[in-house]
């Protein structure tokens, strides 16, 4: 018996003949935090509708912790909390009322509502907001009335559709914080266009584009693609490439722009002394010299765009 | 679980002074039809000498008022009624529904009984009212009681019709219109078929199966019209929200 909290086989998603999803296979185990990447419209929320039972899958399914959420939907949405990218917050409510009627709706006991709406609040920190009207909240507590709506519960899954957006930046850091501390005793799946957000909170990452999966595979497998092996050189005079060829354990050598140079270096021996000692012995005029990093925006962009690149199957490992 | 989407309608109309000022507005109609009703009941039995001519106070001052409160619900249910689901589709709440852990038939049923017990305060605070005629009279409570179930089985038809046309579209307005018009011919089916009382079209007419009620009848031919009625249009609801699922 595995214990995967989240299984999602073949989803695929039809609308009219276009597939909008096609052929998304995934599991999530307990204590992950899933990040969901993908440019506008690449189905990012249709799988996340397709998880939580909003949407029916035109093939394929799903199972929340071995419940299969077509056969149960009952039992399988009691485990999952759910924020929809549009809140769906009753905004005539106060917080208090609306996270008790969640709380209600989701199966909480009765007697137990009123302390899970406390923990709730305490974790969101809404907890001066009790009695406020939703309607009256600024977008980063109307945001943060979201995610408390979801974690209501304790639910075993818990899926936010872009969770950070419209926060302030100490907002983004504590719900950071949170999602990191639900996804120790929980799974978290969040998706989201902020790419180092993914870097800090998620253990696992997904990327999808035009309905496909393109990436699916450890943060670290895409930190690894980042950290680059590269050096980028300023030099006032600078020489032929073959003279920085010459040095021990570079690879390659390009001229970027005038004065500027890329060094490819072979694994872990980093030239970078040999290169500031050649230019000073040879009079280079060495002002900069900077390792080069690929930002996870052009890992995003590459395989977004060239899903040659990275085959699913070798980075599903 | 029927019991907490209910509650939560409920609350939804409660938390805005619209269902407090619906309230007031159409109790106050009533009171005023009751007060008219009962002045009227001396100036006409006065007036009538011969004993067939006579009526009792309650079936006199019942009527009225009765006759009435359905032509009000005629207005009052469709201004109710769409909100419940448009109203969640156009502001997005809708999937917060469906991602809990309740079934759509729960959800739409929940809705229904929330709004059927809204209308159904109006609905005793009626019957206490008319029952305060029995301070100085003695009235007959099984007229009252016929009435009021057949008022309540109305107004649940109302309601199951109201919030099938709310499922169908994102403006409250529309659905309110929509079900206005679908009413009010349910109602007139009646009149056009006034001629041939075995008409079968005219016998879906929704004041023909109250007026036994209106007499102070229960016939349960007419229970079951309106109860079929109702899960008819729960049912047509039900689907029409599943097809979201399906069809997204």
């Amino acid at each position: 018996m595995n214990n995967f909290t989240v299984e999602a086989i073949e989803l695929t998603r039809l609308y009219g003949g276009r597939e909008a999803v096609s052929n998304v296979s995934f599991t999530l185990s307990k204590g992950e935090v899933l990040g969901f990447l993908g440019p506008n419209g690449a189905g990012k929320s249709t799988t996340m509708k397709m998880l939580t039972g909003n949407l029916a899958p035109s093939h394929g399914s799903v199972k929340i912790c071995g419940i299969d959420m077509i056969e149960n939907p009952k039992e399988a949405k009691a485990l999952i909390g759910y924020l929809p990218e549009m809140r769906p917050l009753y905004k005539e409510l106060t917080v208090d009322e609306y996270l008790a009627m969640a709380a209600r709706l989701h199966g909480v006991n009765s007697s137990k509502v009123k302390a899970a709406v406390e923990v709730a609040k305490e974790r969101c920190g809404l907890g001066h907001m009790s009695k406020r009207l939703i309607e009256n909240l600024s977008n980063g507590y109307q945001q943060r009335v979201g995610i408390a709506q979801a974690i209501i519960h304790s639910p075993m899954v818990v899926i936010l559709d872009e969770p950070t957006v419209g926060l302030d930046p100490i907002q983004i850091r504590d719900i950071r914080a949170l999602i990191r501390e639900v996804g120790r005793d929980h799974s978290v799946i969040i998706s989201t266009h902020i790419l180092p957000e993914v870097e800090m909170v998620c253990d696992h990452v997904q990327i999808i584009d035009k309905g496909k999966l393109v990436f699916n595979g450890s943060i670290d497998v895409l930190k690894r693609q980042r950290v680059g092996d590269k050096l980028l050189v300023g030099l006032r005079n600078a020489p032929d490439a073959k003279a920085l060829l010459a040095i021990n354990g570079v690879l390659e050598a390009e001229a970027v722009s005038a004065g500027m140079m890329r060094v490819r270096f072979e694994g872990e021996a980093n030239p970078a002394e040999a290169i500031v000692q050649a230019a000073v012995s040879q009079g280079w005029g060495l002002y900069q010299i900077a390792p080069d990093q690929t930002s996870l925006e052009d890992v995003f962009v590459q395989l977004t765009y060239q899903e040659q690149a990275i085959p699913a199957e070798q980075a599903a490992a | 679980m029927i019991i907490n989407v209910a509650r939560k309608e409920l609350k939804s109309v409660f938390a805005s002074p619209m269902g407090w000022v619906i309230l007031s507005l159409l109790m106050f109609a009533f009171g005023t039809q009751y007060l008219n009703a009962v002045n009227d009941y001396f100036a006409v039995m006065s007036g009538a000498m011969r004993p067939a001519e006579r009526t009792g106070v309650t079936q006199f001052v019942g009527q009225s008022v009765y006759g009435l409160a359905s032509f009000i619900m005629l207005f009052a249910v469709p201004l109710l009624s769409m909100r419940l689901i448009s109203e969640e589709r156009r502001s997005q709440t809708l999937p917060f529904l469906f991602s809990a852990p309740i079934s759509l038939t729960e959800i739409v049923m929940g809705k229904f009984l929330g709004l059927v017990a809204f209308l159904s305060i109006l609905i005793v605070f009626i019957f206490a009212m008319l029952s305060t005629l029995n301070i100085w009279s003695d009235i007959d409570f099984g007229f009252l009681v016929a009435n009021s179930l057949g008022l309540i089985l109305m107004v649940a038809s109302f309601s199951a019709l109201g919030i099938y046309f709310s499922s169908l579209t994102q403006q409250p307005v529309i659905a309110a219109i929509l079900t206005f018009i679908a009413l009010f011919a349910l109602m007139m089916l009646d009149r056009y078929f006034a001629g041939d009382p075995n008409n079968i079209i005219g016998s879906l007419s929704l004041t023909r199966h109250f007026q036994s009620f209106s007499s102070g009848l229960i016939d349960t031919a007419d229970i079951a019209y309106f109860v079929l009625f109702a899960v008819t249009f729960l049912t047509l609801t039900v689907r029409r929200l599943d097809a979201d699922r399906l069809r997204g």
